[in-house]
């Protein structure tokens, strides 16, 4: 099953293309939802059958999936906000960044001292990509909630590394990852919600007041 | 035992949800915080053996966290008390259930012994504080937070990427995947040194962030200067050691590598920064509890010097845990109660705070003295052994930056803390409602009893602690 494996992260790293290339809110976040369930398929396909991992992938599924695109949306909706307005780089310019960026993981994976058996597998190239468009988006755009998407696809780039592990991270400590990445993104949804509110805006270039 | 008082806490923020009082809720606080701190005695005198997975165990280093954290809340939960009577306009709910939340995954920080499980608690930690700092609910508090929110989540995210690292060393040097202390310790010589060089470098940024070292630290004069004293008082003394203990954790796995020189040293560099960037801006701080922010970036700073310094320095660190936690929640609920009585935090407006509050003025200027290493205070003891360290070992250099930046830090502290608590109050302030009484006073003052008399005598069983700790810290050769 590892080509269908690699299916899938190929289509991971074309949906950090279209998070980079858009400027409208819902594309991205439904962009980052399909990325959320493709990795939440992976963990199935990998390995083989057992309660361990029907729950990660259901969980993954239902939180990156689900719950999270949810609450965006809601935050989207009460912000009033559909477009992201120019960003600090343009989106041609972190188009060709992320392009940059993706070829770069691959020569880097390429050097690391990987386990053999690792050798040549998406995986890791994957990994990086996803890490550093995270990055990018993080650093580029001004509204808070593109800035939760960046900080979604990194938290996703750190995610397909943790698939090389799984044997390593008991489910108790998976499903509390899970847990707190989803209220970590109730309280920042909330945290929006109260910025647009105090400034008529979710633009996080006015949060300027505290400064030496 | 070890999982009632990480539940107990839990319990607590519940009993704090279902309280509809506002006024009575509070006192949630000082009964929980007390339990904590009474069940937390116990296990110093009957610490229970590690469970069977290997899991959870309360070892020295952990009790070295557990202790100042502890005592800090039960301090900060009569505070809270006393502060919150002020405050009856706005709801306390969250900020109760935070606060016990957040105890409760402080807790399981110090006693988790698998590193994932650390990892959890400590963003627990970071989740559970967020609403304390938007606590005031105005313009400048939600940009602090979402500042706060935004770099330690990122933050966090990359030091699971380094624990990831760390299990993956194991896999390159064909060992059965783990991420328990134990057997990662054991082991640590035979794990891939280029992963385990690249899971330090992420977890030192991961959890550095979460501590605030510099260049890291970002987010910490704002979150500091936005939240309440008392919510500042735990970010300073409580969260600032969880993160810390995540480090020393990969550094004693560091330590039983063998391969000590790159870590140690990163560690010194990185601290002296966080000393220098510190320095620079306490100069001229216009902002009382910004300057107590850029405090806290130095004393993290002295911290990573201290443990990268290693060898006698290491009881120093320990040492500094303590007194810097303690010293910090001096710092931070007298500011408290300056801000409440003057309605600002401005250095321009808080003038003369010794005539208009004789004891917070007077214990913000003893605490002030205490924090910059002055005798007879505990800091002093632990930044003095530090030194002594560091040229006992022949690292003069890393010695003499360290006594500059202390010098630097005193002057500009000085500068700013002197006209606060001594200068002419001005003519045409505005009266408050704000008092010295028992409850905003007492618990300040004990802590500072505390200090002064850590710094006279240290008693015995905690003396052995430190000892302990500091011995598992030492580089295997």
């Amino acid at each position: 099953m590892t080509s269908f494996a690699d299916q899938l992260l190929v289509l991971v790293m074309l949906i950090n293309f279209v998070v980079l290339g858009s400027s409208r809110m819902a594309i991205s976040i439904r962009a980052v939802a399909l990325q959320g369930i493709a990795l939440g398929l992976l963990p199935g396909i990998m390995h083989k059958f057992s309660w361990h991992l029907i729950m990660i992938t259901g969980g993954m599924i239902v939180a990156k999936g689900i719950v999270i695109p949810w609450l965006l949306t809601g935050a989207v909706r009460k912000a009033e906000i559909r477009r992201e307005v120019e960003p600090f780089i343009g989106y041609v310019a972190t188009l060709l960044l992320g392009a940059v960026f993706t070829a770069l993981a691959f020569v880097f994976a390429a050097k690391l001292p990987l386990d053999p058996e690792h050798q040549g597998l998406l995986f890791v190239p994957a990994s990086i990509a996803t890490l550093l468009t995270g990055f990018l988006v993080l650093t580029t755009r001004r509204k808070a909630i593109s800035q939760v998407i960046g900080y979604l696809i990194l938290e996703n780039g750190i995610f397909i590394f943790g698939l090389l592990l799984t044997s390593a991270m008991p489910v108790m400590v998976e499903a509390g990852v899970l847990l707190d990445l989803l209220v970590g993104i109730f309280i920042m949804g909330i945290i929006i919600n109260h910025i647009s509110r105090e400034f008529s805006s979710i633009d996080t270039s006015r949060l300027t007041t505290l400064k030496e | 035992m070890l999982f009632g008082i990480v539940i107990l806490p839990m319990l607590g923020a519940v009993l704090a949800w279902l309280i509809p009082s506002n006024s009575q809720r509070p006192l949630v606080l000082p009964i929980f915080g007390l339990i904590h701190l009474a069940m937390t005695g116990d296990l110093l005198l009957h610490t229970p053996p590690p469970s069977s997975a290997g899991w959870i165990y309360l070892d020295p280093l952990g009790k070295v966290i557990l202790i100042p954290t502890s005592v800090l809340f039960m301090i900060c939960a009569v505070y809270a008390v006393g502060y919150l009577a002020y405050r009856q306009e706005r709801s306390n709910r969250v900020l109760c259930m935070g606060l016990l939340a957040c105890l409760s995954a402080m807790t399981l920080a110090t006693v988790a012994h698998h590193l994932g499980l650390m990892w959890l608690a400590i963003e627990t930690t970071t989740l559970a504080m967020a609403p304390l700092i938007y606590f005031n609910h105005n313009a400048r508090s939600i940009e602090a937070t979402w500042k706060y929110m935004l770099i330690c989540s990122v933050g966090i995210a990359l030091a699971l990427l380094g624990l990831f690292f760390l299990a993956y060393s194991t896999i390159v040097a064909r060992m059965e995947p783990t991420l328990l202390l134990g057997p990662l310790v054991a082991q640590a010589g035979s794990l891939s040194p280029a992963w385990l060089n690249a899971a330090f470098v992420f977890l030192l940024v991961g959890f550095g962030t979460k501590m605030g070292l510099a260049p890291l630290h970002t987010w910490k004069p704002d979150a500091y200067g936005e939240a309440p004293g008392l919510v500042g008082a735990l970010l300073a003394g409580g969260l600032v050691n969880c993160a810390f203990l995540g480090i020393i954790r990969i550094y004693q796995i560091c330590m039983a590598s063998g391969n000590a020189v790159f870590f140690q040293d990163t560690l010194v560099i990185m601290g002296l920064v966080s000393m220098a960037f510190a320095a620079v801006f306490m100069v001229g701080q216009a902002d009382f509890k910004r300057m107590l922010a850029y405090s806290s970036v130095e004393h993290v700073g002295i911290l990573a010097v201290a443990i990268g310094l290693g060898k006698g320095a290491l009881f120093g660190a320990l040492f500094h845990v303590i007194n810097n936690s303690l010293t910090k929640g001096v710092l931070f609920l007298s500011s408290g109660n300056i801000h409440r009585s003057y309605g600002s935090k401005s250095c321009d407006v808080v003038k003369g705070a010794l005539k208009r509050l004789p004891w917070s003025g007077g214990l913000f200027l003893a605490g002030f003295f205490a924090i910059t290493g002055s005798p007879p205070f505990s800091p002093f003891i632990s930044e003095f052994t530090i030194i002594n360290s560091s040229f006992a070992q022949g690292k003069n250099f890393t010695g003499a930056l360290f006594l500059i930046f202390l010098a630097v830090i005193f002057i500009g502290m000085a500068s700013t803390v002197l006209p606060l608590v001594l200068g002419e109050e001005p003519q045409d302030l505005a009266e408050t409602d704000y008092r010295d009484r028992l409850l905003t006073v007492a618990p300040p003052l004990f802590l500072m009893g505390l200090v002064l008399l850590f710094g006279l005598w240290l008693p015995a069983p905690l003396m052995q602690i430190l000892q302990d700790a500091a011995r598992l810290l030492e580089a295997k050769p």
